[in-house]
């Protein structure tokens, strides 16, 4: 019995530590962003890393998101007769979902992966603890920067996400389903609300300040090498996604209240 | 855990240094353990302003460790650690900013930003404490690689340079801001004799030219003895012998004499 809850217990406390030190490192971080100067160009660098290399990504999850959501809800509202309202299935399940948690999950594979495996590197090649060494806060220097990058490049990114997602699924409707452009921009706009928008936007904001710490705390405490490194980065990916899915009920329930559905 | 004997060297003769003057660095009773291993078992060593002391001991004995207690990047179980005057030993992370630009440090690699040029390594701490003059930077870099005799080397990144090339960036990176003290950790290691012995030059030339005080930890006797005004042997988490060059060549010590000839079947335990 003993040997059970130890067993249990050994995880449990391993696993209330990691989130001590992600709201520790958070506190750090958000301590440094007020009372710091900010490092423009590392801020600038970070922002072409997180937003303008994550480009590409983004426009291709969106457009085919978009494309294969249109086609797949005019399959079943068709028989319905309900083909116009794809539009306005298609836009809100983009703003108020699938933007943000696909752009999201991307985000998490490519910009923190990268960011945990660099910080990592540092870590086991004692850059780390040169920064320190030269009187350098490894918090103000490495974190800083890309939390700042993050909260202003998620929104924007899910907004070009949704953006290039209706845009797609508007071309699939009206040149391979033939569906009425008119009754399709019509009934998208009626029920498409800034409230969608704004939730998509909040949750984009939210998810990358998660990926963005668990990726930094994975990478300041890498141990062992290059093994330890490529532990570091799955457990950054893996940690990051799982904390943007479970994170994503909890927001969107916190919305309905906010606004609650059924509501116009 | 063995106890060390006590030093014949130590107890016999007089210290090196007066006990009245100030020193640079002070270390007492300083414990630390890794996991279940115990690293250092109650160091204590004095470091005086100008001097430069060799601490050697066995590879994996805790010379490293003790080097970066110095300068507050591992914090100890037990003990002091005073830098001018100032115990370092519970203050955070940017209270040791100011003690940190007293003291440099040579990582053993090197440890340069692998992606910035030597140059930028270099200017790194200039930049951080907010220069921003291009030629300003320019001249205080080519003065660094001047002194560590790599002229022209500005431009080329970490990667591409010899190990030998390495720790001398990360020295000059260590000194430009002209540090009171500077520690090395195994600046030889893994280097060919003559690339060892121009960073031993180095070392006594940054000594002699900006008086820096040097604390060199090392397993090359050659290096030690090459740079040192005195040395300590760490062994078994002690400083076990605190003398100068000459007290521990001639010392009887069945242990040091161990040590010195680089005898592993342990005649003198």
């Amino acid at each position: 019995m003993v040997r059970f809850f130890s067993a249990l217990g050994a995880p449990l406390i391993a696993f209330v530590q990691y989130l001590g030190e992600l709201v520790l490192l958070a506190a750090d971080t958000f301590r440094s962003i007020f009372t710091r100067k900010l490092r423009w160009k590392l801020f600038l660098n970070q922002i072409v890393e997180v937003g303008l290399l994550s480009q590409l990504v983004v426009i291709i999850t969106g457009a085919f998101t978009g494309a294969v959501f249109s086609a797949q809800t005019f399959f079943q509202f068709n028989k319905l007769g309900m083909g116009s309202a794809v539009g306005a299935v298609v836009s809100v399940s983009l703003c108020r979902e699938l933007a943000p948690v696909l752009t999201a999950l991307m985000v998490a594979g490519r910009v923190g992966a990268a960011m945990s495996a660099e910080i990592g590197t540092m870590k086991v090649t004692e850059q780390i603890d040169a920064l320190r060494a030269l009187a350098v806060y490894p918090v103000d220097y490495l974190v800083v920067p890309r939390v700042l990058a993050m909260m202003v490049s998620m929104p924007l990114l899910v907004a070009e996400c949704i953006a290039v997602g209706i845009a797609a699924g508007y071309l699939v409707a009206i040149f391979i389903l033939d569906i009425n452009g008119t009754y399709y921009m019509a009934n998208m706009v009626r029920w498409t609300r800034s409230r969608d928008i704004i939730m998509g936007l909040s949750k984009a904001f939210c998810f990358g300040i998660l990926i963005v710490f668990i990726s930094c705390q994975k990478g300041l405490t890498t141990r062992e090498g290059a093994v330890g490194v490529g532990r570091a980065t799955t457990e950054a990916v893996v940690n990051a996604s799982l904390a943007v899915l479970v994170c994503n009920f909890f927001l969107t329930m916190m919305f309905n209240i906010i606004y609650p559905a059924g509501y116009q | 855990m063995i106890e060390a004997p006590p030093s014949p060297k130590m107890s016999a003769e007089p210290p090196l240094v007066s006990d009245d003057s100030s020193p640079m660095i002070a270390v007492r009773a300083l414990q630390k353990k890794i996991g279940q291993q115990e690293i250092l078992r109650g160091v204590d060593l004095k470091i005086t302003s100008g001097e430069t002391l060799a601490i050697i001991g066995r590879s994996g004995g805790g010379k490293s460790v003790l080097l970066k207690h110095m300068v507050g990047l591992m914090e100890p179980d037990s003990g002091e650690i005073w830098i001018q005057g100032q115990n370092i030993i519970g203050m955070n992370e940017r209270q040791l900013g100011a003690i940190r630009k007293k003291v440099g440090i040579l990582f053993q690699g090197g440890a340069l930003f692998d992606s910035m040029t030597v140059e930028d390594n270099i200017a790194f701490p200039l930049r951080e404490a907010g220069e921003r003059d291009r030629k300003v930077l320019r001249s205080k870099v080519s003065e660094m690689l001047e002194v560590m005799e790599m002229e022209g080397e500005e431009d080329k990144m970490p990667e591409s340079l010899s190990g030998g090339m390495k720790k001398r960036v990360g020295l000059a990176r260590a000194i430009i801001r002209r540090p009171s003290c500077v520690l090395y950790d195994e600046p030889t290691a893994g280097l060919d004799p003559v690339v060892a012995d121009s960073i031993n030059r180095l070392i006594r030339r940054l000594q002699q030219r900006f008086g820096m005080t040097s604390v060199v930890v090392t397993h090359d006797m050659k290096s030690a003895f090459d740079v040192a005004d005195r040395i300590a042997y760490l062994h078994e988490g002690r400083i076990y012998f605190n003398g100068t060059a000459n007290q521990l060549q001639q010392s009887s010590d069945p242990l040091i004499q161990d040590f010195l000839l680089g005898r592993s079947d342990g005649r003198g335990d």
